[in-house]
């Protein structure tokens, strides 16, 4: 089926220029625009989404940092200059519905921009894939890639305790044939990753140990042999985990688009 | 002369009355310290949410054994406080068990007996805690912000709920006993038994002086309710105020998404003059400060979490940052606010204007208090705001004073100072060009 469908990245501007706004505008994020990791995270959902057909576009160029970590450290006013500027930019384009792969930007929009005029429905891609799944235009494909794998699903900060969406994420998971299992910390106890509030752009403080390895040590004793999230820092905190746990072949680390494209035959 | 039990019991009353009040105002002056926030919409929701939380306890229950143990403890507080009023009325009256007289008296020793299976439930309870803190010293209860005086006083709390717990039993005992003596004038009316401390009337029976019973059963009545004065007057000084402000707290916990951070109007203003959005009006708004250095920046629901605060540690339990060694910890963050605002205060009582005060001592944001590295070690995760049993919000204090670093005194690490000329210049925190930030989507259509 893959074979047929063939993927289009719509740009907002040439739609707008051809006077047409599409359904749901799917922002992409400063990691899913630049990180090498996560870029591959943003391809497999874009797959999904022109699989499903589903009518979206991306701001492309003209996309810039919501501002969450400038906020997070403490720097309000360029937080706001870039909020305003996005804001004037989709409010321009007229967008009224928005998915995002990034529980950062997700929160921040939703929660942050409505105040300083940006008002759109926000949805985080698990919810968004979950939603799919339950309107049965995502069917996973016989095969069983996950067959008796144990996947564990680590809760992104901004998503669960910020958001309280917990079970998006895991009925997204249960989709796939595998063993789902819950490290000792999860849902509203969820331990960070230790990426959140700008941690993930400086140097820990002094301390035992990285909050990355203390995870992983969590996902180790439930035997995962995937740790499954949908955040890219958390993605990168779980990935170097794996390193200082010295894991790195025993556990993979898969953002949930990734899985439901892998399982979809996406690749 | 037999007046004077009642007017030394009027003047106990009287001068605790005073010294609690006094307290209490000075406490609410120090809150009103704080700056305006808006926390008074949605009431039922708001009543909703104290119910559950303080009055159900519903956040204290994910430890469950804890939970239950404590919910004995604030059952037995509550219900007993009903007995106590009898001991009020009894003690201004110059009565003997008022209640006995006007309640059925199979109904009245049912009562007490009812009482004294919480007083018992209450002792057991507090024995466990001190065994919990002291002799299985769970990790807790010895972080370095426990040492001393908030160790002590944690201890004298359990300590004094058995002592006057034992002070009730023994009252009993002894009056169950003079309850069954023929003397002169014995007021004691029949109760009936009373179903715990008839266990101690053996023990009493053995005395046979009447006047040394009556003793007996006067001393547990009046250490019992002196008691309970000293104690309301202590829990003021002491982190056990909770009692009395989770309710104020929670009622006026944050109901929007956690994740959501404020944004401030004041900054919004420039913003949107430095975009040519609005006309400079040439009006100066009253800026202040942004972000927190002293607790006179934070709002006054910050200042009300910190004397709300019975550092139980359950935030620190559960904060990335203090498990994996850091110096973070979101209960000290509170101890610290309480501490500062205490000191600030007793500036202020002793004749100094609020701006002298402020002067005075180290800021809350000083190595004296809640240092650079705590802040700068905080993941924003909201771990500690979720596992808090009545509502507080460490990470808003913590945010505050992030935010007074970076914008007042620009002292952000260097490398989110890179962040944010990245993203001033780049538009993403890292240094990739703008016009590479849609190159991913060759890789989809490849
Ligand atoms: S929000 Fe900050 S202080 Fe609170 S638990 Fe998380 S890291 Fe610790
Ligand atoms: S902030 Fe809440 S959880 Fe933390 S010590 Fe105080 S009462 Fe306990």
């Amino acid at each position: 089926m893959s074979e047929t469908t063939t993927f289009k990245v719509p740009l907002m501007a040439d739609l707008a220029a051809e006077g047409k706004n599409p359904e749901v505008l799917f922002w992409v994020g400063c990691a899913g625009s630049f990180d090498d990791r996560y870029k591959k995270v943003t391809v497999a959902f874009v797959k999904i989404l022109n699989k499903v057909g589903i009518d979206f576009a991306v701001l492309g160029t003209e996309e810039a940092c919501t501002g969450d970590p400038a906020k997070r450290a403490g720097n309000e006013f360029l937080f706001q200059m870039q909020a305003v500027q996005n804001i004037e930019l989709m409010n321009g384009y007229g967008i009224k519905k928005i998915v995002t792969a990034c529980p950062h930007c997700f929160n921040t929009i939703k929660n942050e921009y409505p105040q300083l005029g940006g008002e759109y429905e926000v949805i985080h891609h698990s919810t968004f894939l979950q939603q799919l799944i339950n309107d049965g235009k995502v069917k996973m494909k016989e095969s069983g890639d996950f067959k008796g794998k144990k996947i564990t699903y680590h809760d992104s900060c901004y998503l669960g305790r910020a958001n309280d969406i917990y079970e998006a994420p895991r009925d997204v998971l249960k989709m796939l044939d595998a063993d789902l299992v819950e490290m000792k910390n999860c849902r509203t106890k969820g331990l960070c990753c230790g990426a959140g509030g700008a941690q993930m752009f400086k140097d820990a403080e002094k301390g035992k140990k990285e909050v990355s390895q203390e995870r992983m040590e969590q996902a180790i004793e439930v035997k995962a042999d995937i740790v499954s999230v949908a955040c890219p820092f958390c993605m990168v905190m779980m990935t170097d985990g794996t390193k200082q746990t010295g894991k790195e072949k025993e556990i993979k680390v898969y953002d949930l688009a990734e899985l439901v494209a892998q399982a979809e035959g996406l690749n | 002369m037999s007046f004077l039990p009642q007017l030394i019991f009027l003047i106990a009353l009287g001068i605790t009355g005073y010294l609690v009040s006094r307290r209490v105002s000075r406490i609410s002056q120090n809150i009103l310290l704080g700056k305006p926030l808006a926390r008074k919409d949605k009431p039922v929701k708001r009543l909703q949410t104290m119910a559950l939380i303080a009055m159900g306890q519903k956040k204290m229950f994910t430890r469950p054994l804890a939970g239950l143990m404590h919910f004995v403890i604030y059952a037995g507080f509550v219900l007993i406080n009903i007995e106590v009023l009898e001991i009020v009325i009894d003690g201004i009256a110059g009565t003997h068990r008022i209640f006995a007289y006007v309640l059925p008296s199979s109904f009245y020793a049912f009562l007490i007996s009812f009482f004294e299976f919480l007083a018992v439930g209450v002792m057991l309870s507090c024995v466990l805690f001190l065994i919990r803190r002291n002799v299985m010293k769970l990790p807790r209860f010895w972080k370095p912000e426990m040492k001393g005086w908030p160790a002590l006083d944690a201890n004298l709390i359990l300590i004094i709920e058995i002592v006057l717990m034992v002070f009730i039993l023994t009252m009993n005992a002894a009056d169950q006993v003079l309850q069954t003596r023929d003397f002169a004038d014995n007021h004691y009316t029949q109760t009936g038994v009373f179903a715990f401390s008839q266990l101690l009337v053996p023990m009493l029976s053995s005395i046979e002086s009447n006047s040394t019973l009556v003793f007996i059963e006067r001393f547990g009545w009046w250490a019992h309710i002196l008691g309970i004065f000293a104690f309301a007057f202590y829990v003021t000084y002491s982190k056990h105020l909770h009692i009395a402000l989770a309710f104020p707290n929670t009622y006026f916990s944050n109901l929007e998404p956690k994740g959501k951070f404020e944004n401030m109007p004041s900054v919004t203003k420039e913003v949107k003059i430095a975009m040519g959005l609005i006309e400079d009006d040439g009006v100066v708004d009253e800026v202040g400060k942004f972000g927190a250095k002293d607790v006179n920046d934070l709002a006054w629901k910050n200042l009300m979490d910190a004397y709300a605060c019975t550092e139980c540690g359950r935030c620190t339990s559960q904060c990335p940052a203090n498990i994996t060694g850091k110096k973070l910890s979101p209960r000290k963050v509170m101890m610290d606010t309480r501490d500062r605002l205490e000191e600030v205060g007793q500036y202020i009582q002793s004749g100094k204007s609020k701006e002298e005060a402020f002067e005075m001592g180290s800021a809350l944001y000083s190595d004296e208090y809640v240092s650079r590295e705590e802040l700068m070690a905080c993941t924003t995760c909201n771990a500690c705001v979720d596992a808090c049993p009545i509502n507080i919000d460490p990470l808003s204090i913590i945010m505050q004073m992030r935010q007074y670093i970076a914008m007042e005194e620009a002292d952000a690490p260097q490398s989110w100072n890179m962040v944010f000329s990245n993203i001033e210049n780049n538009l993403a925190p890292w240094q990739f060009s703008p016009s590479d930030r849609a190159n991913w989507i060759q890789d989809v259509e490849k």
